[in-house]
């Protein structure tokens, strides 16, 4: 039984990875994945080129998780690191693991 | 030695060649970095040896040469930023938050620039107290602490305070040092014999991997500093000056070596490129990257190797 979620991602710089696991969490988000990530944009510089540069994290979630989550990068993140957050509707199996 | 033949030695040095090589490979663009997890790896194989070997120095030493020592390198912690933050203000165009964060990396200190110091030393034949890499543990907070209590008041979001102050104190770099001393002061001189082949008898050829490494990246910098403008690359020339020669005097005052008194110097006038990065993001995330990094990796990081080392040795054999 497929259900309807959010598929939210976000590449941060890797030196926030503990405070955005903490902004997911409090959101009410059950779990995340994050894995290392490459890449350029807009404001090129990172604090340390050896903590591993960026990290991409997703996570599963309903679309209210998404928007609270959404709302605190937007309060702390957005301003002055370099994030990229987007949000995708998704068909997920055992939906209720997630939220749904 | 003489000032000449000491720069010579240490100009010709396996490292600080590498670190030349790595340099230029930068600006050629040419891709020699090593992989991340070698990196990570080779990091912490010097901080737990440089940890190792001091604990070992630590467990043999008087307490009464340890606590002066420490008190002299607390005092310098605290100091460096202050002074670091009023020169940049009449140097640079700098404003309060990125002063702080740029004091924040002198006030800290560099792992690396220590070690090769050491080396320096025990190749100028000059001994340096055992428990030295303790002073090395003592000097990495307070100056990053210091500094970023400076900018709060203008600050207008404090959100990322709680995270920067554990980054600082559970840092891997400190965490892996003090766990070095650890093991070193638990297990000493014989204990050590088992591990000296891995840690002590290769030591040397693994800093000479990791600084061809930190060529690339501080080489990566030098443009940063060169739009940031002369006033900033004088204050990451004189800065670390200044903060040796009070380290190497305030060593000698508190009864080190003139090898141990060189070490504190080398110590107090090296900049942070690891800890303070880390914790300077994520405290003052308005501050720029580009201003911090490009003086203390692009300039006072190479300034020390290749010249600020000997020169801060002389300082202490023409004082001593």
């Amino acid at each position: 039984m497929r259900q309807q979620l959010s598929l939210v991602t976000v590449i941060a710089e890797a030196v926030l990875e503990h405070r955005l696991v903490s902004e997911v969490r409090s959101a009410g988000a059950t779990g995340w994945t994050i894995t290392t990530a490459r890449g350029e944009g807009s404001r090129g510089v990172r604090a340390s080129e050896w903590e591993g540069g960026n990290i991409r994290l997703e996570t599963l979630c309903s679309p209210a998780v998404a928007d609270l989550l959404f709302a605190a990068l937007e309060a702390h993140y957005f301003p002055h690191y370099a994030v990229v957050a987007f949000e995708q509707q998704v068909s997920v199996l055992r939906g209720e693991k997630y939220g749904a | 030695m003489q000032a000449l033949d000491l720069a010579v030695a240490n100009l010709t040095s396996p490292p600080v060649l590498a670190f030349v090589v790595g340099v230029l490979a930068a600006a050629i663009r040419a891709d020699i970095r090593l992989p991340d997890a070698v990196y990570q790896g080779i990091s912490l194989y010097l901080l737990l040896g440089i940890g190792i070997k001091g604990g070992v120095g630590l467990r043999e030493a008087e307490l009464t040469a340890i606590v002066p020592a420490v008190g002299a390198t607390l005092l310098l912690g605290v100091s460096v930023p202050l002074v670091a933050v009023g020169l940049l203000r009449v140097l640079t165009p700098l404003g309060p938050i990125d002063r702080a964060a740029v004091a924040a990396h002198y006030g800290s200190t560099s792992l690396v620039t220590f070690t090769a110091g050491l080396v320096f030393l025990e190749a100028s034949g000059l001994p340096v107290e055992g428990f030295a890499a303790t002073l090395l543990a003592v000097l990495e907070v307070p100056g990053i602490v210091v500094a970023l209590l400076l900018a709060r008041r203008y600050l207008s979001d404090t959100d990322g305070w709680g995270h920067a102050l554990r980054e600082v104190v559970t840092g891997r770099s400190i965490v892996l040092l003090v766990a070095g001393l650890l093991i070193g002061a638990g297990t000493g001189a014989a204990g050590y014999a088992a591990v000296e082949p891995f840690f002590g008898g290769i030591f040397v050829g693994v800093l000479t991997l990791f600084l061809l490494e930190m060529g690339v990246v501080a080489g990566r910098r030098l443009p940063d500093v060169v739009r940031v403008g002369p006033g900033l690359v004088a204050f990451a020339i004189g800065m670390p000056i200044l903060a040796a020669s009070a380290g190497v005097v305030l060593g000698l005052a508190v009864g080190l070596s003139v090898g141990g008194a060189a070490i504190l110097g080398v110590l107090a006038g090296s900049a942070s490129y690891i800890a303070a990065p880390a914790a300077v993001r994520l405290a003052l995330p308005e501050a720029n990257p580009g201003i911090y990094l490009g003086a203390s990796l692009g300039v006072t990081f190479p300034f020390n190797l290749a010249v600020g080392i000997p020169l801060y040795t002389w300082i202490a054999q023409t004082l001593g």
